[in-house]
């Protein structure tokens, strides 16, 4: 049925995925909040940058992260300048690029469901005596729960179909940077239908699991589009 | 012990100029039509709306906004009522309750919980969610909510207007209560004369954003060059003391002010008070120089003429008329041809034949 490396590669996909959606939250929290809030003139080229994964092909964002993660690259020298070993074709680099490529899949909905808050009961809290992170504690993220929700099962499921990035800059190391797309990739390279089967029907039953998870602790919000 | 203030504040085209000074005590309604820059002036004082340069402004000693600062809003400590409802959606009336509980100041005048559920009569909607309530619940727990957090100072912004008559005449009397039970004071805005008249114990009329009169109520009701006196809707207000509540065929019988005057108002509730108001629409008061007799009119008052007012663009005149033997103004609108044809001067004694009387409190 399954290989240990296939048993390795389904729980380093699932350690990525986890990973990199908590990662996101904590980025994508306070940039969603203040896409949604700022009147900043130039907030579009924020935005556009923050959608750009959705449009560009994943191996155009893994062969720039290639680059950057090289010894020669940006990030490569920093992190060589810091003492530490190389990024690419490591799990830390995995990360790195799940990162980018998922996170219009978390900013999005969160941006979203910031704009959705009215202003009166945030200023009715202030003129309570809250103040703004008490507001953002106590009001917006009560209110915002459908939203995180989207946010976290977007980000995690889309994370867990990653391809083009991971096979840009972590190649194919099982136990290591092996995920279980490649996996399968490898699967039916080799013409081992069967394993491939196998992966490729668990990953399919997840990903709808997932799917009607969100759909039914959401149904209200119209806005879930995928 | 006053609340001061210069307050300057740009919204596009439109300015907000307001100075004014009035005491720290009682109710102060804010009236003037829609888009005079009302709610911007409420907004200002909250500090959710900020202030140019150069604004004023302290309440009872403390200084809000000065010419080095402006205090956030969540220091300033304001009971904030507003026109639709701000309930937090995701808690109970009682979370909602408890959200003002646990932010409130440290003072010893504290209102309990259950004295401020009794006030606004919501004990039995303590567990209900905000959107299963009436619009008249939901405003009676905005204030519930914004009392208990033991404001310096409670705003209300048209807390009735988005309601309809029945939540209105509902909602008026724990108002009423409130105003004058509370030790907190109240800037009232509005645009409508009936809860001005019911409520107020100061008046500051705005035009413009620009505030053009202030003082006690009957003060400014009693000016005749005022915005107000010159609208349609000119009235004046009459404090009057209780003299016997079944009178005669479903009638109260009232004193004004001081006086022995007798006013006759559709019976009174049968409980023990002291003082009522009422209110007059000057288009309802006509003036005689003798004592009319054979008229179905039952409130004929003795007055004294103390000031007159052309208002020639209309043919209107506006008196006002001292009742005899206490201080209370009342206004009069006629036409000025009778003006002329009476001969009407002031300090003459005149009747006043009062068509209709709103009784407010």
């Amino acid at each position: 049925m399954f290989s240990a490396g296939d048993i390795g590669a389904f729980w380093l996909t699932l350690r990525l995925a986890l990973v990199t959606v908590c990662i996101l939250l904590v980025i994508g929290t306070p940039l969603a909040w203040w896409l949604a809030r700022s009147r900043f003139r130039f907030k579009a080229v924020i935005e556009a940058a923050v959608a750009l994964p959705l449009v560009l092909p994943p191996t155009v964002i893994g062969f720039y992260l290639l680059v950057a993660l090289g010894p020669n690259g940006p990030i490569g020298q920093v992190v060589s300048a810091l003492g530490l070993a190389p990024l690419a074709f490591t799990f830390s680099g995995l990360v790195l690029g799940s990162v980018l490529y998922s996170l219009p899949f978390v900013v999005q909905p969160l941006q979203n469901t910031f704009s959705s808050i009215p202003e009166a009961p945030l200023e009715a809290a202030a003129t309570l005596g809250a103040k703004g992170f008490d507001r953002f504690i106590s009001i917006v993220l009560p209110l915002s729960r459908s939203g995180y929700l989207t946010a976290i099962v977007l980000g995690f499921a889309h994370t867990l179909g990653e391809f083009g990035v991971v096979l840009m800059i972590g190649g194919n190391i099982p136990g290591q940077t092996q995920v279980l797309s490649i996996a399968i990739y490898d699967h039916v390279e080799a013409l081992d239908y069967t394993s491939a089967h196998w992966l490729a029907g668990t990953m399919l039953l997840m990903s709808f699991a997932l799917l009607v998870c969100v759909y039914m602790l959401n149904r209200r919000f119209s806005w879930v589009r995928l | 012990m006053s609340i001061r203030a210069q307050l300057r504040c740009v919204k596009g085209e439109f300015h907000l100029s307001a100075d004014f000074e009035i005491p720290y005590a009682g109710v102060t309604a804010v009236f003037g039509p829609s888009g005079c820059g009302k709610s911007t002036l409420l907004r200002c004082i909250a500090g959710l709306d900020s202030c140019e340069a150069g604004s004023v402004l302290s309440v009872n000693g403390s200084e809000w906004i000065s010419a080095s600062e402006s205090i956030p809003v969540h220091a300033r400590r304001v009971g904030y009522v507003s026109q639709s409802s701000s309930l937090f959606p995701h808690l109970s009336v009682m979370g909602n309750l408890d959200f003002a509980l646990k932010r409130r100041a440290k003072t010893v005048n504290n209102m309990s919980i259950d004295e401020v559920v009794a006030l606004l009569g919501i004990a039995s909607l303590l567990k209900r969610r905000p959107d299963t309530l009436s619009g008249g619940e939901k405003q009676r727990v905005s204030i519930a909510r914004a009392l208990l957090n033991t404001p310096a100072l409670m705003l209300m912004d048209e807390p009735l207007a988005a309601l309809d008559l029945e939540s209105k005449e509902e909602i008026l009397p724990y108002l009423e209560r409130l105003c004058s039970s509370a030790k907190i004071p109240v800037i009232y805005v509005t645009h409508s004369s009936d809860e001005v008249a019911r409520l107020a114990d100061q008046l500051m009329l705005i035009e413009n954003g620009i505030i053009s009169s202030q003082g006690s109520l009957s003060d400014v009701l009693g000016r005749i060059d005022s915005s107000l006196s010159r609208s349609a809707y000119a009235f004046s207000v009459l404090n009057c003391r209780v003299l016997r509540i079944a009178g005669p065929a479903h009638l109260s019988v009232l004193a004004v002010g001081e006086s022995n005057v007798e006013l006759f108002v559709p019976r009174l509730e049968e409980v023990p008070k002291q003082q009522a108001r009422v209110r007059v629409s000057a288009r309802d008061v006509s003036v005689c120089i003798e004592r009319p007799v054979g008229s179905s009119i039952l409130n004929i008052l003795p007055v004294t003429v103390r000031e007159i007012a052309e208002m020639d663009d209309r043919g209107q005149s506006l008196l006002s008329l001292q009742v005899e033997g206490s201080e209370e103004r009342l206004l009069a609108r006629v036409s000025a041809y009778s003006c002329e044809k009476l001969n009407l001067k002031i300090g003459m004694a005149l009747f006043a034949q009062v068509k209709s009387v709103a009784l407010l409190s």
